[in-house]
């Protein structure tokens, strides 16, 4: 038998390679392979699915115990989020000229050069910022290295990050920023979940390498003294960093408008299916300065002219990254999300400055309904004061959020990410988020199934 | 008219790739026109209006370009025709990078919605498919390495071996030896990876250089290892395709000064069911599924490194790890056996390569799995074969030895005797459609190129990569102009590369582009 993946699994075909290699057997390669290296025994593998047909049965069994979120009403998001996904995202990431290309020159991949060029390009736009990178694993990377970069820029080893920021964001920078550099939160204002302005003021001093937001934050709400930060953060000489959520900014001011001196986060809002948390990509963004681009980890392309006036590309400052240095690189750089990147240009291509703009003000209309609405129904207040996205927390009496979420998941709603274990001030408290395709009859339904839950 | 007649000795093809001459994106703006419109709120909702911003809202709108959704569409179907992919050519010149099929059942599997759209926080109860298929694909590469447990988060090689140097920095500090251990080894031939990442955590680099065997020089590696040694980062085969024998005399070293060893798998296409990493006494390994496991590449991403670590090193890795209930045959989030507060990346893995992964190995099984490392090998050592013939071209170390996977070949002596470089040779093999790669950096290697057939081509194919290999050789002896003036049949033509290294002139954006230029790169006064 031949496998249709093996070509050469012919046994015709297979001794005649061998008879011009001059091999008698493909054992035979393997002889400087010590014998008690050798792996005797059989791979502890199931019994091979041959046919595609009952490979396919298989797969598609086990997706069908999955409940997608596009079956039911999902109000989670906290860094993963549920937004619509044009299908011409999924027509050009599926294309194999793009999918199982890999690293080919600027010349026979002139296609992903441009395509990455032309995204990183709309980010700029989005930005406001000259330079943006291929990009990286995931927003939380971006954040790491922007903190990194900013570190090496500031030659201090110091940064200073909110106290109510994503948990887990928080331990993706404290692990990649072990052992070199040392982070400390900044406390919360109680009432708005804003950052508390004196306790900045009081913990920059001139180790400080950066001050680093999220806007919006993790919980949603967006923060509006971003002027007053810089001012603070240049004033000790630190830069500012913030990771800022793209599907907000064709409403919202960019990091750039309020002194950002470095710009991150996750483009996973823009075109890219959740996958279960495994579809994202982290963007870095700067001014166009010598001392922030040679601080670049990531690839990052560059237009060129040619000897017959087209648009080509290339490598900028290549000597940066570890493909070029190893130990002495700026961090490191591989494989990550480039497709991703690609996919992110066609969803702003997509969307255009008015889509941006409906997508921002419609989400952020969409939480101030469901917000209003919650707050009517007896036990259940928002937690915050602070204007909001697209997500905010809510905390409820009586009742346990997972006891709420459990009641929630039996009418076909998932809930919102229940705080508890992650923030001890905010008690019995959830995070709802919305999205552009909500309908008024998606967030009615949850206030209803609420006000039925906590009643009884 | 005169009839051409076809040539059927020729095994090379009158190639030529699509040249569009496709604007940047920007240039194709037509403001008014729209790709795309969203659900518009109910008046209620509408109603509940926008909260108070002051300079939050945004003033300006971004300058995105303004298009109907067909002309986006195209713009990108044609830069994706001035691309190539493993299906369109025969893509063996991407050593190092295991560039095989990418079965195309296993990308609708990955695309159904019940893995596309589900949330990382959904309730346990609505992922049990999620987390049985990461689970079972744990179990494989188990079986696979001999490791005890899996962490599938990092989102390619190079996080892999971040998270490898995590693990290795927290069980160093978590011994008090933070200033003990401060060094890790590694080897020339390894991934630049390697030796980035260990310095990212911290560690002082030792790099080892070949012998005159082509393997990691054993001498030198007595000589490195010390009480200081945290680890060893090694791979093997290395990126010349020579399997290093002596494996565990390298491993035997580093544990007798009390360092953890770990095995750069994320090339194993030659090793499936032939040898593993328990037996050679590795604490650590990693694979690519993107490589190995025939994930797309994607352009360089998304990617998977699932790493592997022995039991003693378990309650390092970043939680959570997925877990599966017995009693009640449930699969769960272990967030109680790994480490509580490292972290490499956001949730739990990039699941449509996991996805990918999975469906690959249930369709091969045990036989079929170790039958793709035995034909990858074959391959490899028919192509050596036929290269070595070829004028011009060498292949340094452990003559007469046959190879693994992949060999990095030179064209030193083509070059002394034609004044062309890889890098030249390079541009002409396309203008026959197929892709050829030099090596990582440093070229220990002079004029290095690298290839690994992996077992997805016929023989055909390979005879026909090898008819073009043959013919761009004859042409650098005969017509070198020819080649120097390459590529003539790609999207586009020779390229100023200068320009990306002086960072006055290089545009890293069209904006950018638009501040420092004019037209066709007039720069601005």
């Amino acid at each position: 038998m031949t496998h249709p993946y093996i070509p050469n699994s012919v046994p015709k075909i297979q001794e005649e390679m061998l008879r011009e290699i001059g091999a008698k057997s493909i054992d035979e390669f393997f002889k400087c392979i010590p014998d008690d290296l050798q792996f005797k025994g059989r791979l502890a593998i199931p019994e091979p699915l041959l046919s595609e047909a009952a490979l396919k049965r298989h797969v598609e069994g086990m997706a069908d115990k999955n409940t997608p979120a596009t079956r039911v009403v999902s109000f989670l998001g906290g860094g993963c989020w549920n937004h619509y996904v044009p299908a011409s995202c999924d027509e050009i990431n599926g294309r194999s000229e793009f999918l199982t290309a890999y690293a080919g020159d600027p010349y026979e991949d002139h296609g992903r050069f441009q395509a990455l060029f032309e995204y990183a390009s709309m980010m700029a736009e989005l930005l406001e910022m000259d330079v943006v990178n291929i990009p990286t694993y995931d927003g939380a990377q971006a954040a790491g290295t922007a903190l990194r970069m900013a570190c090496r820029i500031t030659e201090r080893s110091r940064v200073l990050v909110p106290a109510l920021m994503s948990p887990d964001r928080l331990k993706v920078i404290r692990t990649y920023l072990h052992p070199q550099i040392e982070v400390e939160t900044i406390a919360a204002d109680k009432e708005n979940l804003t950052l508390d302005l004196a306790d900045l003021k009081a913990k920059l001093n001139d180790k400080t390498a950066a001050v680093f937001i999220e806007n919006p934050a993790f919980l949603g709400v967006i923060e509006t003294q971003g002027e007053k930060i810089s001012k603070l953060a240049h004033d000790a000489g630190a830069l500012f960093v913030v990771w800022a959520d793209p599907s907000s900014l064709g409403a919202l001011t960019p990091p750039s408008g309020y002194g950002a001196d470095i710009a991150c986060g996750d483009i996973q809002p823009l075109g890219i299916h959740m996958h279960f948390g495994g579809g994202r990509g982290g963007y870095i963004a700067s001014r166009d300065e010598a001392k922030y681009i040679e601080e670049y980890p990531s690839r990052l392309f560059g237009i060129s002219p040619t000897t017959h006036g087209e648009w080509g590309f290339g490598d900028v400052a290549w000597e940066r990254t570890s493909f070029a240095k190893r130990e002495d690189a700026k961090e490191f750089v591989g494989t990550a999300a480039a497709l991703w990147g690609i996919t992110a240009g066609v969803y702003l291509a997509t969307m255009g400055p008015q889509g941006m703009a409906d997508l921002g003000n419609g989400i952020m209309k969409r939480a101030r309904y469901l917000a209003n609405a919650l707050g009517k129904i007896k036990g259940v207040r928002v937690a915050t004061n602070a204007p909001f996205f697209k997500e905010f927390p809510v905390t409820f009496e009586g009742k346990k959020v997972a006891e709420i979420n459990e009641a929630l998941l039996s009418r076909g709603i998932h809930g919102g990410h229940d705080l508890t274990p992650d923030y001890p001030n905010l008690k019995n408290s959830a995070l709802y988020c919305v999205n552009e395709t909500m309908t008024k009859a998606d967030m009615d339904a949850l206030v209803s199934a609420l006000s039925e839950i906590l009643k009884g | 008219m005169k009839m051409g007649k076809r040539d059927f000795n020729k095994k090379y093809r009158n190639y030529h790739q699509a040249r569009w001459d496709e604007p940047i994106i920007f240039e194709l703006t037509q403001p008014g026109e729209r790709g795309i419109l969203l659900p518009e709120a109910e008046p209620e909702v509408e109603a509940a209006g926008l909260p108070e911003l002051g300079a939050m809202v945004r003033k300006n709108a971004p300058k995105l370009p303004e298009m109907s959704q067909m002309r986006v569409l195209k713009h990108y179907m044609h830069l994706s025709q001035e691309n190539i992919g493993a299906d369109e050519t025969v893509d063996i010149g991407q050593g190092t990078c295991t560039m095989k099929y990418n079965p195309k059942i296993n990308d609708r599997m990955a695309g159904l919605p019940g893995f596309a759209d589900i949330h990382p926080r959904q309730s346990e109860s609505t992922v049990q498919g999620a987390l049985e298929l990461m689970y079972q694909t744990e179990q494989m590469l188990k079986s696979i390495s001999g490791m005890d447990r899996f962490c599938m988060h990092p989102g390619g090689g190079a996080q892999a071996v971040l998270t490898i140097a995590t693990v290795v920095r927290d069980w160093v500090d978590a011994q008090g030896l933070t200033d003990k251990k401060d060094e890790i080894i590694t080897t020339i031939f390894s991934h630049p990876a390697n030796p980035a990442c260990a310095a990212v955590k911290g560690f002082k680099l030792i790099t080892i250089y070949p012998d005159k065997n082509g393997r990691p020089d054993l001498e030198a590696m007595k000589a490195a290892v010390n009480e200081r040694t945290a680890a060893v980062f090694i791979t093997n085969p290395e990126d010349i395709g020579i399997y290093n024998s002596d494996i565990k005399e390298f491993t035997k070293l580093v544990h007798d000064a009390g360092g953890l060893c770990s095995y750069d798998q994320a090339n194993a296409n030659a090793l499936l069911g032939i040898t593993r990493a328990r037996e050679a006494d590795f604490d650590l390994c990693f694979f690519n599924i993107h490589k190995t496991f025939a994930s797309p590449h994607g352009c360089g991403g998304p990617g998977c490194g699932v790493m592997g670590v022995r039991e003693h090193l378990v309650k390092y890795l970043p939680a959570p790890l997925v877990g599966y209930d017995e009693k009640k045959d449930r699969y769960f989030l272990d967030y109680d056996s790994p480490s509580k507060t490292t972290r490499i990346k956001d949730f739990y893995g990039v699941l449509p390569a996991i996805v990918r992964g999975y469906s690959w190995m249930r369709n091969l099984g045990p036989d079929w799995l170790r039958e793709v490392s035995r034909v990858a090998v074959l391959n490899n050592n028919y192509v050596f074969k036929k290269i070595m013939a070829m004028r011009g071209v060498g292949a340094p170390y452990a003559e007469g030895e046959f190879r693994m996977e992949q060999v990095r070949y030179s064209l030193q002596k083509l070059k002394e005797e034609t004044g062309i470089g890889v890098a030249e040779f390079i541009n002409r093999m396309f203008d026959y459609g197929m892709h050829l790669w030099s090596s990582h950096e440093p070229w220990i290697v002079p004029e290095p190129f690298t290839v690994e057939p992996t077992e997805s081509y016929s023989k055909a194919e390979l005879d026909e990569y090898l008819a073009v290999l043959e013919k761009v050789i004859d042409e650098c002896y005969k017509t070198p102009d020819v080649v120097r003036h390459a590529p003539e049949r790609a999207a586009i033509h020779h390229t100023d590369h200068d320009i990306q290294d002086d960072l006055k002139r290089a545009a890293i954006t069209w904006r950018a582009y638009n501040k420092k230029y004019t037209g066709y790169f007039e720069p601005k006064a």
